[in-house]
């Protein structure tokens, strides 16, 4: 038993030395920047909950991962739903929607919706000369731009927890509350959906973390204008020398993480997380 | 309103199967069946693996639409009607509990579904708890139940709304055998209580033999005899259905002479005489006898009874019985059944007598 663990861990080493050397330890000395950068203290900290523009970019960093994450489980069970019930070409199509987007860039993806999105991209453009809209409707370069791209950039790592909770599903189950007497749609809301809920809060978890830290598809379809957490941190270290505010953030941001996954932890099975 | 919520629809339904046909692709599931199932009555329906008794119990259910033929509950055409508005009770091979619901809420589901008053439904859940046995266990998840248990939910669950038609896929398959037992009283005992219509899905022969009021066996997608268990068993008209349901000794016959009930012919120049129960093309057939009805003496039994010589191979001890081989004098294997406490000690190797009574054994046509 005693060599059985210690055998085990030993395959396990190389990870954990990646991971020490690669994550831990220059996260400690983001860690000591925090607490000593302009001079020791917790100056940094108390800046933090004072300063209103870092105040604001949390409110809207968390504002932002909160609708994504909604629009994203929605949509996510919808195609996880037609991906795992659907007939032969269905499954077909939902497949190729979930992973053609997998293969292609964060950067790629964020100005292929920008050129859809912006004041002279594809639908203003389309709405305008069809004469439904006289002035481009402001759909990039604000909120409203970064939602539609993180949302669609997460939606397949939200389908494959959704959908493997489906397919673990009894398909008996179902048959059996159709037999006594439950309607289609009575039984999707009373069985199918509560048999989910694993699987949903997995996905949940998964896309709202991986939403916190955003960079790339906010600077983008955000135009400087809805700058989240990620983007302040980029900003603070390297546009304004301000290393010790910058840290203090990531700190903020891990801890914040951490204990989000701790929560989680106790009610959803890991299992679910890798779909 | 579904038709199950009108009063006096509790009463047990009768079904009427008409050329009931089912193909898969290029596959004939059931062909051309055509079955009654009497009001209140405990059918089984029995036949190996892929032999469609399973499609005709989802086509009952409503789950499956057949390819051919209609369905008739109480005169009136069901082919067409979903399986929600059927509203039979089922109980599914591995139960098919709701896994996020206790097991109140699980019985509660069908009265909920149709919009019982909730004192309506605690009072109902509550009988149907004490009914099979499961005080105590109200709040608890399917998960945290024993096979047998959960087995009792499904049960409740199904009749706790008071179905016309109780349908049950091979319910105790997962049980072992002492269970198995249990729950076979009990599901005889609830059919007794309800006199619900039971349609009951089964490959174990000896279940069905135990529980039916009849009895129908299926092979190959055909439906080869219906009738009550001890008919079947100790009259079948058709090979297959002679030896799915237990050992069974065949001996060719050659020169048969169908006289009245009884029929003869010559088995290694001795003549055996069987019950007639099948039409007869030509001049042989086979000889069935079950090897229970069996026994062996040191010399040939007068009164009414057939007899041949044959030599003693082996034993097999199981107990309450034991199972001797023998081989007869042209070569056949002929297995042998006696009740171990009337069995006095046969020696191997020895020359022995095998008996039965002529009313035993019957008449099956010799091609396979």
């Amino acid at each position: 038993m005693q060599s059985a663990t210690s055998r085990k861990l030993l395959l396990l080493a190389p990870l954990l030395l990646f991971l020490g050397l690669a994550y831990v330890v220059p996260f400690l000395g983001v860690v000591r920047w925090s607490f000593t950068m302009p001079e020791v203290g917790l100056g940094q900290y108390r800046a933090l909950l004072t300063d209103p523009l870092v105040q604001s970019v949390f409110t809207r960093t968390l504002r932002i991962c909160l609708i994504v994450t909604a629009a994203v489980l929605v949509t996510a069970y919808a195609i996880a739903y037609v991906w795992v019930r659907g007939s032969s070409v269905q499954r077909m199509l939902a497949e190729f929607c979930i992973l053609v987007p997998f293969w292609i860039s964060v950067l790629t993806r964020a100005f292929g919706w920008l050129a859809m999105l912006s004041n002279r991209g594809l639908i203003n453009t389309w709405l305008q000369s069809a004469g439904i809209i006289s002035e481009p409707l402001a759909l990039a370069r604000n909120e409203l731009g970064v939602i539609i791209g993180m949302t669609h950039f997460l939606i397949p790592f939200a389908v494959f927890p959704i959908a493997s909770a489906m397919r673990s599903i009894d398909e008996r189950v179902l048959l059996a509350a159709r037999g006594m007497g439950a309607s289609r749609t009575r039984t999707f809301w009373t069985v199918f959906v509560p048999l989910t809920y694993g699987g949903l809060a997995g996905a949940a978890l998964i896309v709202f973390v991986f939403a916190l830290g955003f960079f790339v598809t906010p600077a983008i379809l955000g135009g400087g204008r809805s700058v989240m957490v990620a983007e302040l941190v980029y900003l603070r270290i390297f546009q304004s020398p301000d290393w010790g505010l910058g840290s203090a953030i990531s700190v903020v941001l891990v801890l914040f993480i951490g204990i989000l996954l701790a929560l989680m932890r106790r009610f959803i099975k890991p299992a679910h997380l890798v779909g | 309103m579904p038709q199950s919520m009108q009063p006096g629809d509790a009463k047990a339904a009768e079904i009427k199967a008409v050329s009931i046909g089912k193909t898969f692709g290029a596959f004939h599931a059931l062909k051309n069946l055509s079955l009654d199932i009497g009001r209140g009555e405990f059918l089984t329906l029995l036949g190996p693996s892929g032999s469609g008794k399973t499609t005709f119990l989802m086509i009952l259910a409503g789950f499956t639409a057949p390819t051919t033929g209609r369905l008739m509950m109480d005169g009136r055409d069901i082919t067409d009607v979903p399986a929600e508005d059927r509203s039979y009770g089922m109980v599914f091979q591995g139960y098919a509990l709701f896994p996020h619901l206790t097991v109140e809420q699980n019985i509660a589901f069908p009265l909920k579904v149709r919009g019982r008053s909730s004192a309506d439904i605690k009072r109902k859940v509550g009988d149907m708890i004490t009914r099979v046995g499961l005080g105590g266990h109200e709040k608890k998840l399917p998960a945290k139940l024993s096979g047998g248990q959960q087995q009792r939910v499904a049960l409740a669950r199904a009749l706790v709304f008071e179905p016309s038609v109780l349908l049950l896929d091979e319910p105790f398959s997962a049980l072992d055998k002492n269970l198995r037992e249990m729950m076979q009283q009990e599901v005889k005992r609830l059919h007794e209580e309800t006199g619900t219509t039971f349609v009951f899905v089964t490959h174990d022969q000896s279940e069905a033999l135990a529980l039916s009021s009849r009895v129908a066996i299926f092979n190959q997608g055909e439906l080869l005899q219906v009738g009550k268990p001890q008919d079947v068993y100790e009259r079948p008209t058709n090979r297959f259905v002679a030896e799915f349901l237990g050992e069974i000794n065949l001996l060719p016959l050659e020169k048969v002479e169908v006289n009245g009930e009884r029929a003869a012919g010559k088995f290694e120049d001795r003549t055996i005489i069987v019950n007639q129960s099948i039409a007869l093309a030509g001049k042989t057939a086979v000889a069935a006898v079950r090897p229970e009805h069996m026994f062996i003496s040191a010399a040939p039994q007068a009164s009414d009874c057939n007899a041949i010589t044959c030599r003693v191979e082996g034993a097999t001890y199981f107990g309450a019985s034991t199972k001797y081989h023998l081989r007869t004098r042209s070569g056949m294997s002929l297995a042998v059944s006696m009740p171990t406490a009337l069995a006095s000690p046969i020696a191997h190797q020895s020359d022995v007598w095998v008996s039965w009574p002529v009313h035993q054994g019957f008449l099956l046509p010799d091609a396979g």
